[in-house]
């Protein structure tokens, strides 16, 4: 028999990965707050009502239009705070670098970093640096871990996610991916990409002090947006339906996406929250989230039902599709 | 309004739904979409939803990831095993499995971990890589000469010639460590063995927009004449599609089958000469295996001889061996269009995209992905 080895499909943040996460990790580490595979975790017992996330970072390139992995190791876990609905209090930053690593470009990554952080403004408090042989890592690798505090009304959690609701993105989808993926390529590198990359934590503020009782929030990074939504519709045991003529998509992406066969609602982002309010809050939270976004880029993509528990969405053209969560990477087609 | 918004038109789409409504004879008819692109643009506008009951709208043999016999999968696991090779591949042919060469499955595992493939191998530690464009490899090859490289040299007409031209390139340059897996297939003999099959009745062909783009829509005249099949080319978008099927319902009503094009922007009668000159050039027609179909005439191709140091079968002495498919997997119905994939017994349930059995549940273009993947057949 095969011994199982890890493949590059178990990090693309589909089925296989949540497979991974569910029946390798998640059970060896077990502890109540990580099973809950949040992607913060309130510490209650400390007292205060606060949240911790951890997420590493392997992107390729390290730099890439609209950003590098220092600001996105900043960008990621701030915004994995912010699904929560928290204040980011303080970060810690685990470097591992690969012998032979240029100096210029580890400096130039640890300021992207800082500046980010400064401008949250958010404190770096602890750290830890390793170096590997080489060959043994990729250039560099970050881990990030956050600890921030949730405003005491405020309860975020598919748990409360009702039929009726509304679904929410802060912007058009895809840029981060597609921005990865021409600077990977040395192709398309006359299109005009860059990656949406931002804290999210002005975005929350406003909306939860608009829509105090919002139900929940994602960031909508590896898997896209359908990951997100399919994990939401197994926690919560509802179905949503999305209106595609809403999704907000830039035409450059779209392009990139019909040239190369792939699906823009998969691609990561890097900047985007899925946010989730009752159905009569739905004005008020777009208002909000267009009052610290660009204007006009904010939509209300869909809503939840009690029919079956699955993702369709509504094509422009009166008919349906069901929408199921990524295989893996999405692959290239070849014709 | 841009080009693309306009053949997504909702109001386009919906003029023409009504004219395909008001035509339509009556009936049971099938059409089959021969490309995989089409089968997933279908899936994904929805638009078997929008055809008058009656019409069906069928896969075929036009993914080039799935017809790829179990036999050349095989093979290139077993050069992925040759110490100093590196496989390039496009990405699509990193999930499909072969069969297994020892005889039973390994029992009580997941099924990938217990099919190599070449994900898998990757995994293992091969050099296996995923390309874009051909000439990558030569540039790879020109890099690390300690290595041997060999393309798993797949796809249909569109494909093809950028393929002869990288051999003719790597001739050309003198390159000695770059070689070829050749199974390239051609498409108008598949439709000819469709035609000819006793199970399967075929009323209309929705003709592929990309290899149309190469062979030009009059390479399936002798399909139409032939058969009396009404054959035409479409393009990938909602209005492409069924423009494309207004035009062949209209040639069915009126009983003269003929030739259509309603992809005009792109696709010309006689295509694009030079690329299927240069294909000609490389590579001669012979008889080739399909997946789930079989041996068809003329309908794959080989190196021609002066360029069989390229052939990587020849170099590495591997033969190709015949296997039987998966039990119980009907990917061979699926891309005749005798069955829809939800009419398969592993369909959706052993056989998914994360564990799939077949190629057309792998490959991004197969039916049974994008039946999968857009819930069709799953109330």
């Amino acid at each position: 028999m095969t011994e199982k080895k890890i493949l590059l499909t178990h990090g693309s943040g589909g089925r296989m990965t949540r497979d991974l996460l569910e029946k390798i990790i998640v059970p060896i580490l077990d502890n109540p707050a990580l099973n809950r595979m949040e992607d913060s975790s309130l510490l209650s017992e400390i007292g205060a009502r606060m949240v911790m996330t951890t997420d590493s970072y392997v992107v390729k390139p390290l730099f890439f239009p609209g950003g590098d992995i220092g600001k996105l190791a900043v960008c990621g876990t701030v915004n994995d705070l912010a699904t929560a609905g928290a204040k980011p209090i303080a970060l810690s930053v685990s470097v591992i670098i690969e012998e032979g690593f240029s100096f210029d470009d580890l400096k130039k990554i640890l300021y992207s970093l800082k500046q980010t952080a400064d401008s949250i403004p958010v404190p770096l408090i602890t750290g830890d640096t390793k170096v590997v042989e080489r060959g043994r890592g990729d250039g560099i690798y970050i881990t990030t871990t956050g600890v921030g505090s949730v405003p005491d009304k405020v309860h975020l959690s598919p748990e409360r996610i009702e039929p009726g609701d509304a679904v929410l993105i802060n912007g058009p989808i895809g840029s981060h991916e597609a921005s990865i993926i021409c600077a990977r390529n040395d192709f398309l590198l006359g299109a005009d990409v860059r990656s949406d990359c931002a804290p999210l934590h002005t975005l929350m503020k406003a909306v939860l002090e608009a829509v105090p009782d919002a139900r929940c929030a994602r960031d909508a990074t590896r898997g896209g947006v359908v990951s997100v939504l399919t994990e939401l519709i197994e926690s919560s045991g509802f179905g949503i339906i999305l209106d595609e003529e809403k999704i907000p998509i830039e035409k450059s992406v779209q392009s990139i996406c019909e040239i190369l066969g792939i699906d823009p609602l998969l691609m990561a982002n890097e900047g985007k929250m899925i946010i989730i309010v009752p159905e009569n809050k739905a004005e008020l939270c777009l208002e909000a989230m267009e009052r610290v976004s660009e204007k006009g880029k904010s939509s209300i993509i869909g809503r939840v039902h009690d029919g079956h528990a699955r993702l369709t969405i509504q094509t422009p053209y009166g008919t349906s599709r069901v929408v199921t969560m990524p295989m893996g990477t999405q692959l290239p087609r070849i014709c | 309004m841009n080009n693309l918004a306009q053949f997504r038109n909702k109001n386009h789409v919906k003029i023409l739904v009504k004219k395909l409504h008001s035509n339509y004879p009556g009936g049971t008819l099938k059409l089959m979409e021969v490309c995989g692109t089409h089968t997933m643009a279908i899936a994904r506008y929805g638009l078997r939803g929008l055809m008058p009951d009656g019409l069906k709208l069928i896969s075929g043999p036009g993914c080039p990831v799935c017809v790829t016999p179990a036999s050349i999968i095989n093979a290139s696991i077993k050069l992925s095993e040759l110490p100093g090779t590196v496989i390039i591949t496009f990405g699509d042919m990193m999930r499909v499995q072969g069969t297994h060469v020892t005889g039973t499955r390994v029992t009580g595992t997941h099924v990938p971990w217990s099919e190599k493939t070449l994900e898998i191998r990757k995994a293992e530690g091969a050099d296996v890589r995923i390309i874009y464009s051909v000439l990558d490899m030569l540039e790879m090859a020109r890099e690390e000469k300690n290595k041997n490289f060999v393309f798993i040299s797949i796809g249909f007409e569109t494909t093809t010639p950028g393929i002869a031209i990288s051999i003719i390139e790597a001739k050309k340059i003198g390159l000695k460590n770059v070689f070829f897996l050749t199974a390239n297939r051609l498409i108008v003999p598949a439709m000819h063995a469709l035609c000819r099959a006793a199970d399967i009745q075929i009323h209309g062909f929705l003709c592929p927009g990309h290899v149309s783009v190469i062979i030009g829509y009059d390479a399936y005249r002798e399909i139409a004449d032939q058969y009396s099949i009404p054959c035409v080319v479409a393009g990938f978008e909602p209005v492409d599609i069924l423009l494309a099927i207004d035009d062949i319902i209209e040639r069915i009503s009126k009983k003269s089958a003929g030739v259509g094009n309603a992809y005009g922007r792109v696709v010309t009668e006689r295509g694009n000469t030079q690329a299927m000159d240069i294909m000609h050039q490389v590579f001669k027609p012979v008889r080739a295996e399909w997946r789930g179909i079989g041996s068809i005439p003329n309908s794959g191709l080989d190196l021609r001889d002066e360029y069989t140091h390229f052939d990587a079968l020849k170099k590495f002495n591997i033969k190709l061996v015949s296997q039987p498919e998966p039990k119980g997997c009907k990917c061979g119905d699926v891309l005749r269009g005798v069955i829809i994939p939800p009419e398969c017994g592993l369909f959706s349930k052993t056989c998914t995209p994360e564990t799939p059995v077949g190629p057309c549940m792998v490959s991004t273009e197969g039916s049974c992905a994008a039946y999968y993947k857009y819930g069709v057949g799953a109330e």
